[in-house]
């Protein structure tokens, strides 16, 4: 096997992949619906092959791109010899083909994982899900094979070097954000695919559920951790310390996240208590399907962003293609096919179930509210109705109150029962938790920022509401245990799950509430032992020089920053830099993270007379809003690990018991 | 049936969005109209690029007769693309009017003399007030102003040659 | 399989936590392109205030979508210019906003208005609101009476087995 060849294998192995999968796709899933064991049989092996061959093509684009191949359209265009090994290695998803590639090989190794974690699963079953995830394949591998080939070649005049990756993506933003944001999307495929396979087969019971939850968790905590990682990306890379954008790149993972959230809160229900069972389907089709329309939105061009990849309208047909065949498809199966008779089980009004309904529902008015904006000035301008800009103060104006009203269920749901609760049971659990979040959302402010404001105390009540209750909580289910440790031990992984997610929820919510009331941002002239003061910290520039880099020319400042009343100093040093080959001024700001603030220095114009204009910002909790963004993805995974999802877990759940019991078992009052 | 009725929501919804989303596959997002079409050409009283004493104002403009303003740069390289097609249509005879816009008065002429001034005059706008009253965000920008100073038209971008047999032509006879 | 799940759990623990390390620790220092930072005096912090969020909720005629205090084009700079003229010249907020849509139509405000084309924008995230509480009243209404037909302990008794029959299949 010769070096050169690499291209063309790579090539190959995605055309016998397509082979694979469409094998994957219509021997199971023909199989299931005649009842021949025989070709559902082929699921397993198939989803194998397919998994395989994905990866040799990756592998072999990734190969390429390592040993500098510039034959290849691809890394021509998004590298060079001079890059960083791992660079080159990220360079392999930082442009379109590349990640639909990396798309695809997802894809496959989540199908691949799914056959593997579903051996306990009736045969039936599995032939659905791997086929319906084989159909998914099918038009991904057809993406890619007709309009994106990775592969391509310039022939015969290879160029020298290749075009390089663009600066701005020479980071490790781009090695860690794009695989997690991937894997969310993809990994919703999952679920979609039991959903789909629920359907046709009829089969949607309380076990159906306790199949489709643990995946959902992953995706959904890849999801989280790919949109907290975008966001710290943009906050210290392209966003002078802005950190949401509301640009339709970022609302376009925010879509399938909300409904992800309600999706694994709506299977618990169906899990636990065997309603809402449409109403879940419907979720997990339309998570998967918003997954897609994300990724339409990002490579068609029909809205603008900054983060959009080069835009091509025969790709953009193709994938509305193939979303409208998926989603199309899958919403007509639920039309036909969605359970005829609802299971009525009853609730009341103070229940888990129906605090979990009003999760729901505002969940899917967040979703619809952000689809709205996202696409408004789309469908004016289809209407021919003039072109208008949806942006940041419209979201916030209606994301903002719609996630407060949602917190006040949050706060009670984790207490409440499932069933029924009496009202006096709710009241005593919460009433401490109310006085306690007001109060303390009032004073906190009060106490520690120079300026009281209520958009941070009223953040602060619903953070205090959410957090709260959960610990009175786990007091109760704790206080009958012979000791403390031993009442914690009991509790399941999946009871602790849910009460990191929450907490990270109101970690992000304590984050956004700070950093957008109390940040300041202040451009000053400054020279050699100027000083300004902001936020209670003291900058004074101490030195300026220049100096000469590798390819650039660099004027840089020493600034000293000292907290006042303390004796401990620190320095930062922002660099304005002169790229010589592009001409291309750049920044290099001095960012100064901490648990409780960020301090952020840049240098700006020289004013002459040796100063120069300095933006200094000071970012109060900045680092919670993600630190936030990982404990909801932490509580995801451990909910995951929870011993009921286990092959063998038994049905001796004494949670689920305790759910079917008739009468609650009240904690001894 | 009811309930049937109810589950096929989704899927009318979804392809309702679908039309859409097709449609916005053939849009172009950067192209807009002008703030100011079929308004009056802004209030304006400046001196020319050619003569720091000459002083022009909008009766410049409403003289019974279709005049192209065309906004240029001597910074901008599209700009300098875009003066073989404005030299031709001022030989068909179309009048046309600069905007001298962001230029030192030297560079600009430095600029006409190396490319051609198919200018009746350029309004010299170092500064870009009177672009900004345009609603002009980047440069070449053109506006056709009809016989009674009128905007009708308005070109964002390098004009070329197909343009100007597709667009130019066409408005300007239309207004003419 | 258990327990390969169990360790996939907690290797993706791990891996949350060193990237907690990471976003805790890092950016030091990044690159990027610059942007002009100017220098502007206010007579009073609400001045201040008030020109930040409307160079926040303008948006730059000629990029790709960004707010003008957030670009570098040319025009923005001139945007920010006059949106400082006008409040130095104590105009309101909305002259200013009015000013910039006379010359640059509505694409430039990043809120749009309320108007016949925008109705529904701003409509029917209010009207799913008032709908979705309505839905969760009926539902809860339904599912009340649902649950107020007690189950008689035989049908209790074959629920109950149904269900971790289920169970204890898998």
């Amino acid at each position: 096997m010769q070096i050169q060849m690499i291209p063309e294998i790579g090539h190959f192995a995605l055309v016998i992949a397509l082979l694979f999968a469409v094998v994957q796709a219509v021997l199971p899933l023909a199989g299931a619906t005649l009842r021949r064991p025989l070709w559902m049989a082929y699921a397993r092996p198939m989803a194998t092959g397919q998994f395989l061959f994905v990866a040799i093509a990756y592998a072999a684009l990734t190969a390429s791109y390592m040993l500098d191949d510039f034959s290849v359209i691809n890394v021509a265009n998004n590298s060079n010899s001079m890059l960083p090994w791992f660079y080159k290695f990220s360079a392999v998803w930082g442009n379109h083909e590349g990640s639909v590639l990396l798309w695809s090989l997802m894809l496959a190794g989540w199908g691949y994982y799914a056959v593997r974690y579903s051996r306990e699963l009736p045969r039936d079953v599995v032939a659905r899900v791997i086929g319906v995830l084989g159909l998914v394949s099918v038009g991904f591998l057809l993406f890619i094979l007709l309009t994106s080939n990775p592969f391509e070649r310039i022939l015969p005049n290879v160029p020298q070097d290749g075009a390089d990756l663009n600066p701005l993506l020479q980071d490790i933003g781009l090695i860690l954000h794009p695989p997690m944001l991937y894997m969310g999307y993809v990994g919703f495929s999952v679920v979609f695919a039991f959903a789909i396979a629920a359907l046709i087969g009829g089969r949607l019971d309380a076990a159906w559920a306790r199949w489709a939850r643990p995946w959902t968790n992953l995706a959904w905590a890849f999801l989280t951790v790919g949109i907290a990682l975008g966001s710290w990306w943009a906050y210290y890379e392209l966003g002078w310390g802005g950190w949401w954008f509301w640009d339709p790149v970022e609302n376009a993972s925010l879509l399938p996240w909300l409904t992800g959230t309600a999706l694994m809160h709506s299977l618990a229900v169906t899990e636990k208590r065997g309603s809402f069972k449409s109403w879940t389907l419907l979720l997990a089709i339309t998570t998967f399907s918003l997954s897609l329309l994300g990724t339409f939105l990002v490579r068609s061009g029909v809205l603008t962003s900054v983060h959009a990849f080069a835009n091509d309208p025969s790709r953009g047909f193709f994938i509305l293609m193939l979303l409208g065949i998926t989603v199309g498809l899958s919403l007509l199966v639920f039309a036909l096919r969605a359970p005829r008779v609802s299971h009525k089980v009853g609730f009341s009004w103070l229940s888990r179930d129906a605090l979990l309904l009003v999760n729901n529902i505002m969940l899917v008015i967040m979703t619809v509210t952000v689809l709205m904006g996202t696409v408004y000035p789309l469908l004016l301008d289809a209407l021919n109705l003039g072109k208008i800009s949806v942006g940041p103060p419209y979201f916030n104006a209606l994301f903002v109150p719609l996630t407060l009203i949602m917190a006040i269920f949050m706060g009670m749901g984790p207490v409440a029962r499932w069933k029924d609760t009496r009202a006096k049971l709710l009241i005593q659990r919460l009433w401490l938790a109310a006085v306690l979040a007001v109060v303390m959302g009032m004073a906190l402010p009060l106490i520690f920022a120079e300026r009281w404001s209520v958009a941070v105390a009223i953040g602060l009540i619903a953070a205090l509401w959410i957090v709260l209750p959960m610990f009175r909580d786990l007091f109760d289910k704790t206080r009958n245990a012979k000791s403390l440790g031993a009442g914690l031990k009991k509790l399941s992984l999946a009871y602790w799950g849910m009460q990191l997610g929450h907490l990270g929820v109101a970690v992000t919510m304590v984050g956004v509430a700070a950093v957008s009331n109390y940040e300041i941002e202040r451009n000053v002239r400054m020279g050699v032992g100027d000083s300004a003061s902001v936020a209670g910290y003291t900058f004074t520039m101490t030195e300026l020089s220049s100096h000469r880099g590798p390819n650039f020319l660099a004027d840089s400042a020493i600034i000293e920053v000292q907290r006042e009343g303390s004796q401990r100093s620190f320095t930062m040093t922002p660099e304005k830099r002169l790229y010589l080959a592009r001409g291309m001024p750049m920044t290099q700001v001095a960012l100064r993270p901490g648990f409780f603030r960020d301090l952020y220095v840049a240098m700006g114009e020289d004013l002459g007379d040796n100063t120069w204009a300095m933006r200094i910002q000071y970012k109060p909790f900045v680092r919670w809003l993600w630190l936030g963004g990982l404990l909801m993805a932490a509580g995801g995974v451990l909910a995951v690990a929870d011993k009921r999802y286990r092959r063998l877990a038994t049905a001796q759940d004494p949670e689920r018991k305790a759910a079917l019991d008739a009468k609650p078992q009240e904690a001894t009052t | 049936m009811t309930r049937r009725l109810l589950l096929l929501l989704p899927l009318i919804g979804f392809l309702g969005l679908s039309i859409f989303l097709y449609q916005g596959l053939s849009l172009n997002p950067f192209h807009r109209d002008s703030a100011l079409m079929a308004r009056d050409f802004p209030e304006f009283d400046m001196v020319t690029l050619e003569d720091p004493g000459q002083r022009v104002d909008n009766s410049l403009l409403a003289r019974g007769e279709v005049t192209l303003v065309n906004v240029w740069g001597e910074w901008c390289p599209e700009c300098k693309r875009e003066m073989p097609q404005l030299l031709d249509l001022a030989d068909r005879g179309i009048r046309l009017v600069g905007i001298s816009y962001k230029d030192t008065r030297e560079k600009g002429l430095g600029f006409l003399q190396d490319f051609g001034n198919p200018f009746e005059l350029n309004i010299f706008d170092p500064e870009g007030e009177l672009a900004f009253e345009l609603g002009v965000y980047g440069a070449p920008e053109t506006f056709l102003v009809d016989r009674e100073g009128i905007i009708r038209y308005h070109h964002t971008g390098y004009i070329s040659a197909s343009d100007v047999r597709e667009y130019i032509l066409p408005e300007v006879e239309k207004w003419q | 399989m258990a327990v390969t799940r169990g360790s996939v759990a907690s290797r993706l623990a791990l891996l949350m936590v060193l990237l907690f390390t990471a976003l805790l620790a890092s950016g030091v220092q990044a690159n990027m392109t610059s942007n002009a930072i100017e220098l502007r005096e206010f007579d009073d912090p609400v001045t201040e205030q008030r020109y930040r969020s409307l160079t926040a909720s303008l948006r730059c005629p000629t990029c790709e979508n960004q707010a003008i205090n957030d670009s570098d084009a040319p025009v923005s700079g001139d945007m920010r210019d006059r949106v400082y003229m006008m409040l130095m010249d104590d105009r309101s907020d909305m002259e200013i906003l009015d000013h910039m849509v006379e010359r640059f139509g509505n694409y430039v405000l990043y809120n749009p208005r309320l108007e016949g084309r925008t109705f529904l924008l701003w409509a029917l995230p209010a009207g799913l609101v008032l709908a979705g509480f309505g839905l969760v009243a009926l539902v809860v209404r339904a599912r009340r009476n649902a649950s107020s037909r007690v189950l008689s302990p035989d049908e209790r008794e074959r629920l109950e087995a149904m269900i971790s029959h289920r169970g204890r299949n898998q």
